[in-house]
């Protein structure tokens, strides 16, 4: 299972600063997302494509969470080299990310 | 005092479609229509374009909203408010009495709503950057442009004076809907639980589209209606600050639970601390709950009191930037471009080439992730290389070098781009609130 088949996600950009949202579709399914989608499991699958921290932050009356990553856009929207400079494609990338959920 | 207000969304962007907001305005039986016009960079940008001109440096299509949407809006007695006024508002307010004059519109009272510039008052020796920490000196002789987020204050004073159009320079976008609804039902500007439901508000309608459907449809799972005629949002408020979102009955897109939390949470950080000039709203405890098709009520949000600090745009002079693009196809297409790259990072290093930044990108196999998803070699790749240098000149060799992998580079590339762009970039700075006064002036038509 991917993270795509339990959520749904935009990515914002501030500077050089993006955040990406994770909304469960089910709210029932928050709890298992909360414990699979961490800022360090977030940080590991963005890799090379991000420097800087990642700090997640809870939302469980919208059964969603928001991963806050830094240094993210080489430089942020103004200056930087990147084809996407707003990072607005990395939100269909952490959706491909590998659940892997315990029955 | 009216019961409700309804304000209207009528632009996300600046170059965003202008027929949404017509039929807003038209059928929306709004008290208000709010256009966001203004990203972060705009201003400078703006700012440039004031100094070759003084009549100008205002958004680029206020010409054509204010000729589509002045008849509408006094016909259905709509206040229009915008920061469209960008880094010039009096301009902006000109040019907008006279398009009323020119349509027969009489006694319409304009406002340009100013004091957002605060390059004066920038202190090279102790502010710092909040993006790299480094001293605001380091950006010195390159500054073309620093403005301060204003709050509701300048908005409401046009407000209270009757005025029928509202043109702003930088405000807190939120602020452009925070304002009227404040006048409206004679909110304190101390009462932050308040102002932060009116903050939820605004932060939810600045994007137009954006809550309505835009920018959510996936292809697969999420699926939205008739995007080719998005309606943009109405929020309806009430003096306690209960509000639902809603579009018109007749266009398209649709307005859920779902495409409203990914509004909420788009460029927000700590969701319990969003920062605005006049509160720092806490949007943690939102819910949403879908009353209608189409209808979504928020309950939950809230304030606290804020720092006494606004953030600064500061806009200077970066360098350019050299883009510059060519296709390979067919067998051995990503060997070739492959190829093309080792050989420009060769010609870079053997001309001495002073670039500070260069990234080269595989169109269709690295250029928005650099770690492949899956595994499937591609039947076309486009090479792109961006790099970025202090003078004209090298970015327009580097582009030039690519254009020659033409006749010197690998078998069959084809359709070679090529554009250098001068850079403007922006960072902040914080400024003490007490240090800037938002003024207004008034034109009438």
């Amino acid at each position: 299972m991917k993270l795509k088949d339990l959520a749904h996600s935009r990515t914002g950009d501030k500077g050089d600063i993006i955040n990406i949202s994770v909304i469960a579709f089910d709210e029932k399914n928050y709890q298992t997302l909360q414990k699979l989608v961490t800022a360090t499991s977030v940080k590991k699958f963005l890799g090379e494509m991000v420097l800087g921290e990642v700090i997640r932050y809870e939302l469980p009356n919208l059964g969603a969470m928001n991963f806050v990553i830094h240094k993210a856009l080489r430089g942020g929207v103004t200056r930087s080299l990147r084809l996407d400079k707003h990072g607005k494609t990395l939100s269909s990338y952490l959706l491909e990310m590998p659940l892997e959920i315990k029955n | 005092m009216k019961k409700t207000i309804r304000i209207g969304s009528g632009a996300g962007y600046s170059g965003d479609r202008i027929e949404p907001a017509m039929d807003l305005i038209q059928k929306g039986d709004l008290d208000y229509i709010v256009f966001e016009c203004l990203a972060e960079r705009t201003i400078a940008l703006a700012q440039l374009q004031k100094m070759q001109n003084k009549e100008l440096g205002y958004d680029p299509l206020l010409g054509d909203r204010m000729k589509a949407c002045l008849p509408l809006c006094i016909s259905k007695k709509v206040k229009l408010i915008s920061n469209m006024g960008a880094a010039n508002p009096i301009a902006a307010a000109k040019k907008t009495a006279k398009i009323a004059s020119e349509l027969g519109l009489k006694s319409i009272k304009i406002a340009a709503v100013f004091g957002d510039d605060v390059q004066s008052l920038l202190d090279f020796e102790t502010q710092t950057l909040l993006e790299s920490g480094e001293s605001l000196s380091v950006l010195d002789d390159k500054i073309i442009s620093a403005n301060a987020y204003l709050g509701v204050e300048g908005i409401l004073s046009a407000l209270t004076d009757g005025a029928d159009i509202i043109l702003t320079g930088r405000v807190a976008d939120p602020a452009l809907f925070l304002a009227p609804i404040i006048h409206e039902f004679s909110w304190s500007l101390g009462n932050y639980p308040l102002l932060g439901k009116g903050t939820a508000l605004g932060h939810l309608m600045e994007c137009a589209g954006q809550v309505c459907g835009g920018y959510f449809a996936d292809g697969a799972k999420k699926q939205v209606p008739d995007l080719a005629n998005l309606g943009f949002p109405i929020a309806e408020i009430n003096k306690e600050g209960s509000f639902f979102i809603t579009k018109l009955k007749d266009s398209g897109g649709m307005v859920t639970p779902a495409t409203c939390k990914e509004q909420l949470l788009y460029e927000v950080h700590d969701p319990s601390e969003y920062l605005t000039p006049n509160v720092i709203a806490d949007f943690s405890s939102i819910s949403f709950k879908e009353i209608e098709k189409d209808k979504v009520e928020v309950s939950g949000a809230s304030g606290k009191p804020l720092t006494g600090k606004l953030k600064v745009s500061v806009g200077y002079h970066d360098g350019y930037m050299a883009d510059t693009q060519i296709s390979y196809g067919g067998s051995y297409a990503l060997e070739r471009a492959k190829l093309a790259i080792e050989i420009i990072k060769e010609r870079i290093q053997s001309i001495d080439f002073d670039v500070e930044d260069i990234l080269f990108d595989l169109i269709g196999v690295d250029s928005l992730f650099k770690e492949k998803i899956a595994n499937m070699p591609p039947t076309e790749v486009r090479l792109r290389v961006a790099a970025k240098t202090k003078d004209r000149k090298e970015a327009v060799q580097l582009v030039n070098e690519v254009e020659t992998l033409y006749t010197n580079g690998p078998a069959a590339g084809g359709g070679v781009s090529k554009t250098v762009t001068e850079i403007v970039a922006i960072q902040s700075v914080l400024i003490d609130k007490n240090r800037v006064t938002p003024i207004v002036e008034y034109f009438e038509s």
